[in-house]
């Protein structure tokens, strides 16, 4: 597993803890003193290290190449997926993954980023960087469920929509705003759930929710770390430091009064376990829904333009 | 380049004239050869396989009762307006010889078949096309009886499916034919409005005026494996733009690269497929939420 800096101290740590292990059993020496103390130092190491993490160490959580994807969700919490493609318009971009499927025995729509696990699959996906035919499918899937009464679940992790030629040729500008415009009306619940990287407008596009939940390592920003740093300070370098000038982690989000819920992830990271992973979200995602089922299509529209209505800080002089 | 030289003088050699049967389906006898890779298998197994090449997995054509038989439940299909039989109304020349001739040679009375069934207990309304009867074309017939399938969908408030196979338009009907196009949509907008569920499922070949109509309409819009599927011709284009085209231009899974499918569904995979779709489709299900 790929480590990263700021947990390293406890990765060295459990690796000696295992070599002592192999060779206590091998040499018949024993030495369950030592790996009881070592042990207990590293449950120390991990309460000092993850109970202290900084916005930047969430940063690179939520780009770890292990991370789960909005795929890995789809087959832990949900059955009989089946995903459904293209915009009908120009192509099927794969950096966007939806289609329907059942929750606990409910019919849903689900869309979501989707990043690939090695480098041939992140070509394919464009690294979870969406062109315009990415959003306009996700927008035909959120009209089909609305068509047919289908709640619809959004995860969210991408860098940002791909600043590229053909994807301002083709209007990506359009694209993501008419997602929000049409996300406004749409009669059923829609739940979002930042599961990675929340990167500016590629993400919003699949986020005018009813409710959205943040996984405790993912971010949603405005932009990168490393981007606002060279428009605010022309150096790249100094991510790190934006990263926490710009309030982009979970917990800050939640105090913005943005999001619904932050979701308790796995320690060091939902990448340790995936499982685990889906059942934390499974929890929140039943509440959600189920509070959702319960209110009206009117009262949905409603909910959600409150939502985003309350959202904004200013002074009246 | 020898290889070329070859093959062109053994043609030559050998070339004979296709008689009246062959030029028509494959007698139904003990073998098939499948068209595409020509292997002979026997016509049995070839059937139990749901007509999908045990060498290849080419999809070969399906009539369209056979079709019924392999996605509906037993005994649940009901025909509608099987009796209805096309005119001459162009009074086009030999055209009556022709829908005569396709009659004998089909045991249908034109290129679509409808009725309602179920899908593993689903209730539907379905059409088949059938390209062994006049290429699968749309005259007023097919327009109707596909309308009035529609229709009937609606009036039942069950999903509607089609099976799409058709080289486009009639000629022989002219622009009563083109007009099939605009009557179907419009029984289709209204269905859809009403809430209506539609699954479209194309087979090869789906072009011309039905792929521009009610077999792009879907809610979902599925294909087999290998589907030609097109507006204009691969010839047509050809010539128009002067260039030729890649291999699989127009295939079934070139669409689904360009957006215009929602999955490529493999034809023994297509029952379980559907009938999953329909169950997320009904309504009163979810009770326990």
């Amino acid at each position: 597993m790929v480590g990263l800096d700021f947990d390293k101290p406890i990765n060295d740590l459990k690796d000696k803890i295992k070599e002592l292990k192999d060779f206590s059993e091998n040499a018949n020496v024993d030495l369950s003193t030592e790996i009881e103390k070592l042990e207990l130092r590293l449950k120390k190491l991990e309460n000092d290290i993850y109970d202290n993490m900084k916005p930047w160490d969430r940063v690179q959580i939520a780009r770890h190449p292990n991370r789960p994807t909005t795929l890995d969700y789809i087959s832990h919490l949900f059955t009989d997926f089946i995903e459904l493609h293209g915009d009908r318009g120009f192509g099927d971009d794969e950096a966007i993954v939806g289609g329907i499927a059942k929750y606990k025995g409910l019919p849903v729509t689900i869309v979501g980023h989707q990043r690939g696990k090695d480098t041939k699959e992140n070509i394919r996906r464009n690294f979870g960087m969406p062109h315009p035919e990415g959003y306009r499918k996700a927008l035909r899937l959120m009209k089909q469920a609305d068509k047919f009464n289908r709640p619809i679940i959004c995860f969210i992790d991408t860098k940002g929509a791909y600043p590229g030629k053909a994807a301002e040729e083709r209007g990506q500008s359009e694209a993501i705003a008419k997602n929000l415009f049409e996300m406004a009306s749409m009669q059923v619940p829609i739940v979002c759930i930042v599961i990675g990287e929340g990167g500016s407008g590629g993400a919003l596009a699949l986020g005018v929710g009813n409710h959205i939940h943040m996984l405790e390592n993912s971010t949603y920003s405005v932009i990168t770390p490393e981007g606002a740093a060279s428009i605010l300070w022309k150096d790249a370098a100094q991510a790190k430091q934006a990263a926490e000038k710009m309030k982009i982690t979970a917990p800050d989000l939640k105090g913005l009064g943005i999001i619904d819920s932050i979701i308790r992830e796995v320690k060091g990271g939902a990448h340790h376990d995936i499982k685990e992973q889906a059942v934390q979200i499974d929890e929140v995602l039943y509440a959600s829904l189920k509070e959702l089922k319960g209110m009206t299509k009117e009262e949905l529209v409603n909910h959600r333009y409150d939502k985003f209505k309350n959202i904004g800080a200013y002074k009246n002089s | 380049m020898i290889k070329g030289i070859f093959s062109k003088s053994k043609k030559l050699k050998y070339a004979t004239l296709p008689s009246e049967l062959s030029k028509n389906e494959v007698p139904e006898g003990i073998m098939t050869k499948c068209s595409n890779c020509k292997k002979i298998m026997y016509t049995r197994e070839l059937q139990k396989n749901l007509k999908v090449c045990l060498n290849c997995g080419y999809h070969l054509p399906m009539k369209a009762y056979e079709r019924m038989n392999s996605i509906l439940d037993e005994a649940t299909f009901i025909e509608l307006n099987e009796d209805m039989k096309t005119g001459n109304p162009l009074h086009f020349p030999g055209y009556e010889d022709k829908i005569a001739g396709d009659i004998k040679k089909t045991n249908m009375n034109e290129a679509v078949v409808t009725g309602t069934g179920e899908i593993n207990g689903n209730k539907v309304v379905i059409a088949v096309m059938d390209s062994s009867f006049r290429m699968g074309s749309m005259g007023s017939v097919v327009g109707e009886k596909i309308t009035l399938a529609i229709e009937t969908a609606d009036e039942l408030s069950v999903p509607f499916i089609i099976f799409t196979a058709s080289g486009g338009a009639r000629m022989q009907e002219g622009v009563l034919s083109l007009m099939q196009m605009a009557k179907t949509s419009t029984a289709l907008k209204r269905f859809s409005d009403n809430g209506g569920l539609y699954i479209t499922i194309m087979t090869h070949p789906t072009t011309g005026g039905v792929s521009a109509s009610f077999a792009s309409l879907g809610d979902y819009n599925f294909a087999e494996p290998g589907a030609l599927i097109g507006f204009a011709g691969r010839r047509i284009i050809e010539q128009t733009i002067g260039e030729e085209l890649p291999e699989d231009f127009q295939t079934a899974e070139f669409l689904l690269k360009h957006g215009q499918l929602d999955a490529v569904i493999p034809r023994l995979e297509l029952k379980e497929k559907l009938s999953l779709v329909l169950e997320m489709h009904q309504t009163g299900g979810d009770l326990e939420w």
